[in-house]
């Protein structure tokens, strides 16, 4: 009865935070499922360092840190991990009949996705840290207060861009087995930009799709910090390219979420 | 004399069928066949336009491409990403009470492990082919001809074999199919603390110094010896008996782990 009086946004904000929190139960209630997404990311930051870190002997190579340069990289691969983790518990959720419930509540479809997003958003600070960390261990730059707000602005966006890439995916797939879309998919998307070595340095192929893969502005934008100052052009592009992936992505998702019938 | 020859045989159907049946699991299953062929060949394209330029290198050794050296790498990935799938497949059986039914059935009970692994060994022969197509596709050399190429598959296959005895044993001693997929962060480990993807030379420490005792670094390396330059005897017979050596653990260790599962059930 007091649910039905409140105004659509309140009750809208609190179907959003109840699926948070479902999320942040599953978090806590079963850490372990959460360590292979930390795991993930700061193993390819460790094997990185150690197995390329001889780049930065190459003329034309930005820094002489590598752990610098791959640190916003592995943060974000973390995000990458989150956001298809997301899809692949919808999935999870599909096959054991969770999501038709969601589906016959008054709740607008894209308040469901929004609780989906909002989640991954959250759940990638997790990697995001545990990286950072290790780094910063190792050696990597401070990236100063402004280098860090930016760097984990981009990894929040970059995990509801994956969220909504997997939401798409589980809801068209409906099954588990399209996990491996969902993951591939956006490691690949954050490795084909400049994740080893600065563009000029990228051969082939690579040099081309990095020149205009837009997430290569938001690699770009968060790793300025690590290697540089902060400069507002960068952080800019960064902002519109995530933006720009998260309306393109977030139509696609929504627009799968309405052609799914309870 | 007739009744051993006639076990052979039956043993030799039952291990000839199930590994079709590990094959075409692992086809129609995308989330097997994601991580031997997908995730290699994505990683082989992004590391290849990403540090090519490692070849301008001092100490770099002398290769035709970037892509001529990490073709080995790659074969490397997918062979022991097999083995993994290999393993988790086997929990699955397990899990799924399709093993009991085998152990049940008047068979050799080892045949169903040998089974799995003559299906991750072809699997590993289809990933050594696989890499071997996009390597020559796109220019890559095999600078010791016909000959490199078959001791690559050889040494790809026989790979595939021992890191698939180590994964059905972790298989048939936990079996749990989540505990098998949980190795797969540590392949990367292993991995990156090998000379798969860079010379363990010109590696930062500590990768350099433990790549430099890596068993999967002598393999690695005797796969690739033959494809950037000639057949060195010595890295090939390092190869040959690291393959041995892994082959040897990974039977000990599934018969150890076999006679368990029957104990426990």
């Amino acid at each position: 009865m007091r649910a039905a009086a409140l105004p659509a946004w309140r009750a809208n904000l609190a179907t959003i935070g109840a699926l948070v929190s479902r999320a942040r139960n599953e978090l806590v209630r079963v850490p372990g499922a959460a360590i292979p997404g930390v795991l993930a990311p700061t193993i390819f930051f460790l094997g990185l360092n150690g197995v390329f870190g001889a780049l930065t002997e190459l003329r034309g190579f930005t820094t002489e840190s590598y752990e610098s340069f791959v640190v916003a990289v592995s943060m974000l691969q973390g995000a990458g991990f989150a956001g298809a983790a997301a899809g692949v518990n919808l999935a999870r959720d599909m096959e054991q009949g969770r999501v038709d419930r969601l589906l016959v509540s008054p709740a607008p479809r894209w308040v469901l996705l929004a609780g989906i997003v909002v989640s991954s958003s959250a759940r990638a600070l997790v990697p995001a840290t545990a990286v950072l960390g290790v780094a910063l261990a190792l050696g990597a730059q401070w990236p100063g207060i402004d280098g860090l707000l930016v760097a984990y602005g981009m990894v929040v966006a970059m995990a509801a861009v994956a969220a909504c890439w997997a939401t798409m995916l589980a809801l068209r797939f409906k099954s588990q087995s399209a996990a491996p879309l969902m993951q591939v998919g956006t490691l690949a998307v954050i490795l084909a930009t400049t994740a080893y070595a600065p563009l000029a340095l990228l051969q082939g192929w690579l040099h081309e799709v990095a020149r205009i893969n837009p997430v290569t502005q938001v690699v770009d934008a968060a790793r300025q910090g690590f290697v540089g100052g902060v400069n507002w052009a960068e952080t800019l592009s960064g902002v519109v390219a995530a933006a720009a992936l998260l309306a393109i992505l977030g139509a696609l998702a929504l627009r799968e979420m309405r052609r799914t019938a309870a | 004399m007739s009744t051993a020859t006639g076990a052979l045989s039956l043993n030799l159907r039952v291990v000839h069928s199930l590994g079709m049946r590990s094959i075409r699991q692992t086809f129609r299953r995308p989330q097997l066949m994601a991580p031997i062929v997908l995730i290699p060949t994505l990683l082989l394209a992004i590391q290849t336009g990403g540090a090519g330029s490692a070849v301008n290198l001092p100490g770099f050794p002398p290769v035709q491409s970037f892509l001529q050296f990490m073709l080995a790498g790659a074969m490397m990935q997918a062979l022991m990403l097999a083995g993994n799938s290999g393993g988790i497949a086997m929990a699955v059986d397990i899990e799924m009470g399709f093993t009991d039914r085998l152990f049940a059935a008047p068979i050799s009970r080892f045949t169903v492990v040998l089974g799995r692994l003559a299906g991750t060994a072809a699997l590993g022969l289809f990933s050594a082919l696989w890499f071997l197509a996009i390597g020559l596709a796109f220019g890559a050399k095999i600078e010791s001809g016909v000959a490199g190429a078959l001791i690559a598959i050889v040494l790809v296959t026989a790979s595939a074999l021992a890191v698939g005895g180590i994964g059905a044993a972790i298989a048939l001693r936990t079996g749990t199919a989540s505990v098998v997929q949980g190795l797969f962060p540590l392949i990367f480990v292993v991995l990156f603390l090998s000379s798969s993807f860079f010379p363990q030379e010109l590696m930062i420490e500590p990768a350099k110094t433990i790549a430099a005792y890596n068993p999967v670094s002598f393999i690695v390396d005797g796969i690739r010896g033959p494809m950037i330059s000639g057949i060195a005897g010595s890295d090939l017979l390092a190869a040959v008996l690291a393959i041995g050596a892994l082959i040897a653990l990974g039977l000990w260790a599934s018969a150890r782990a076999l006679r368990h599962r029957l104990r426990v059930g």
